[in-house]
């Protein structure tokens, strides 16, 4: 199942390396975002819950459109159907495409991040790393989980780009209110404070509830 | 069925890894459709007609015992075609379905003719007449 | 299936009756028995309809995730009618809980909406992600595939209900210490059997509304097979 995993994530990877569709617009969004929301909020510089609402909006809605391409390839081309002719197991699409997602938002972190500390961020950003890099890692797992699932059920309709987000951003909200909680002490312009365990616990549960959903579903949502 | 934005290669290897094919006997594949030549192209530069030699050599990859195709050779110009059948049809059953009685009779051992989704003819292609075949499309 | 029709408009009629009786008496006691609660006055027995509609959509909505199960555990198409019925129906209260809620707050808080209600808030964010089922639903043409993708929905949707509450109360809990007290906790006899009575009414109209449009649902789908029958024989017969 994981060999079968791999081969799968490595054409998802090889897919996005020669078509490019999905990074480059995921960090446009985000980098357009950062520019909006400063002259939204008529600020030079943000600290506390406002720069941890600006990094959460940014990633979150850059997540969206990169669950919404997670099946474009599979669908525009018929792949699906090649895929599902194939000895495949369900849950190695899963575990491909939840992987591909992780991958995505690592990538796109590790470019906006940094962008994020030198255009909007008050306090200095490398004393918060610490807390914020696995804070970032457990979100993104949460975004791979929910947004693997959701990428599936949208692409079964005729208005997926519509539905891909509309569908994302509420069942992400509870794994948003726990990054920001996070953040919004990492941020504080006093210096970073230390995150209480409740929160990384919510995002870990919140992911494994979700990945278990997933596995438990997609035999159902690739049935053909 | 491919990805357009992989080569014919790149398709081929990654089907074969997932049908657990050696991919040598892809790369032997694209020699024998007669794609070598652009096989590392993307597939959405190529021509209908190399895209339909790849899905033949995609088709016949695991070696399956039974094959269904619909207008195989739709897109190919006679000599491709020639390319093409021998291999979609050697040591298998296959059912086609298509527009060129001519060929399809001289390659098959039973032919169905339908006509308004209800069958016209069902006998040996040797026994089917050129009246047979006007009365289809007539 | 075929026995279905009888089965969801069995006791229809009774039902309605009991709908209107209990529903009736309920709302009569609201506003003949039940004490003005003193500091929100008058406005605060809107809470005799917002709550119980709370907690019939909340339950719908869970019943609809486990229909939902049902249907992809059977793969019959009833179980995905009963869970469309379910959330539609939920769907509706929960609109009209949202609308309750807001003027129960207007009054109460002087604002048409408060975030630090974390109940509240969490119920926008049922309602949101419910809004985006029939978008969903009637943008899939395959029946089969309709139903499948709307029973995922439907599954997902149901475990997303608690954990989203749990994550709402948790996040609020600590910006703003409260009391975690139930609604029901400390109120007079007349209030509670009230409140209890107008519960009962509620999910008695949600069942008979259930019952009736899965009803009428049923009878439209052998109607149109029985018609498509006849007009196959009509199309036979003129052939031969």
């Amino acid at each position: 199942m994981i060999r079968q995993a791999l081969i799968l994530l490595r054409k998802d990877l090889l897919l996005e390396l020669r078509g490019r569709e999905a990074l480059p617009a995921m960090l446009l969004l985000a980098g357009t975002t950062m520019v909006v929301l400063h002259f939204a909020l008529g600020q030079r510089s943000v600290t506390g819950g406002t720069a941890a609402g600006c990094l959460w909006v940014t990633l979150l809605f850059s997540a969206t459109l990169g669950i919404n391409r997670l099946f474009v390839a599979e669908q525009e081309e018929g792949g699906l159907d090649a895929v599902l002719l194939t000895p495949v197991e369900r849950t190695a699409i899963l575990l491909a495409k939840a992987t591909t997602l992780f991958i995505f938002m690592v990538a796109l972190e590790l470019v906006i991040v940094p962008a994020f500390a030198l255009l909007l961020l008050g306090p200095d950003l490398l004393p918060t790393l610490g807390g914020l890099i696995p804070t970032l890692l457990l979100v993104d797992l949460a975004i791979a989980a929910v947004g693997a699932l959701v990428g599936a059920i949208a692409v079964q309709s005729r208005i997926r780009d519509l539905l891909a987000p509309l569908l994302a951003l509420p069942l992400l909200l509870p794994a948003l209110i726990a990054g920001a909680k996070s953040a919004e002490l990492l941020f504080a312009a006093a210096g970073p404070a230390p995150i209480p365990g409740r929160w990384p616990l919510m995002l870990a549960l919140y992911a494994l509830v979700f990945g278990l959903l997933g596995v438990a579903l997609y035999d159902y949502l690739l049935d053909d | 069925m491919l990805y357009r934005a992989l080569s014919v290669r790149e398709n081929l290897h990654h089907q074969a890894r997932l049908l657990g094919v050696p991919s040598e006997r892809a790369d032997r594949l694209i020699e024998r459709v007669g794609v070598a030549a652009r096989a590392d192209e993307p597939l959405r530069t190529l021509s209908r007609g190399t895209v339909q030699r790849a899905a033949a050599a995609r088709a016949v990859l695991a070696d399956p015992p039974l094959l269904l195709l619909d207008e195989p050779y739709a897109n190919l110009d006679p000599g491709g075609a020639a390319m093409v059948a021998p291999l979609l049809e050697e040591n298998r059953s296959v059912l086609i379905s298509g527009h060129e009685p001519r060929m399809l009779l001289e390659r098959s051992d039973v032919a169905l003719g339908l006509r308004g989704g209800r069958r016209a003819f069902l006998k040996p292609s040797t026994d089917v007449s050129d009246s047979d075949i006007k009365a289809l499309y007539g | 299936m075929t026995d279905a029709p009888t089965v969801h408009g069995r006791g229809l009629k009774r039902l309605a009756i009991a709908t209107t009786l209990t529903l009736g008496t309920a709302f009569a006691l609201v506003f003949f028995w039940t004490p003005n609660e003193l500091d929100q006055g008058f406005v605060q027995k809107i809470f005799y309809v917002h709550v119980p509609m709370a907690i019939v959509a909340l339950c719908g909505f869970t019943a609809g995730g486990i229909f939902g199960f049902m249907q992809l555990r059977t793969g019959k198409r009833v179980w995905d009618m009963r869970s469309y019925v379910s959330i539609h129906l939920s769907l509706m209260l929960a609109t009209g809980t949202l609308i309750t809620g807001s003027i129960w707050a207007k009054a109460a808080w002087g604002h048409w909406w408060v975030w630090d209600e974390p109940v509240l808030v969490s119920f926008l964010i049922v309602f949101l992600l419910y809004a985006c089922y029939q978008p969903l639903r009637f943008s899939i043409e395959d029946p089969e595939r309709q139903a499948r993708a709307a029973s995922v929905f439907a599954v997902v949707a149901g475990a997303f209900v608690p954990l989203n509450f749990a994550a709402v109360r948790l996040a609020e809990a600590y910006t703003h210490p409260r009391t975690l007290g139930t609604t029901t906790g400390g109120m007079p006899g007349t209030m509670l059997f009230t409140f209890l009575l107008a519960l009962l009414g509620m999910t008695l109209l949600f069942v008979t509304l259930w019952k009736y449009e899965m009803a009428s649902k049923n009878a439209r789908m052998k109607l149109a097979s029985v018609k498509r029958r006849i007009e196959n024989e009509i199309a036979q017969g003129g052939a031969a």
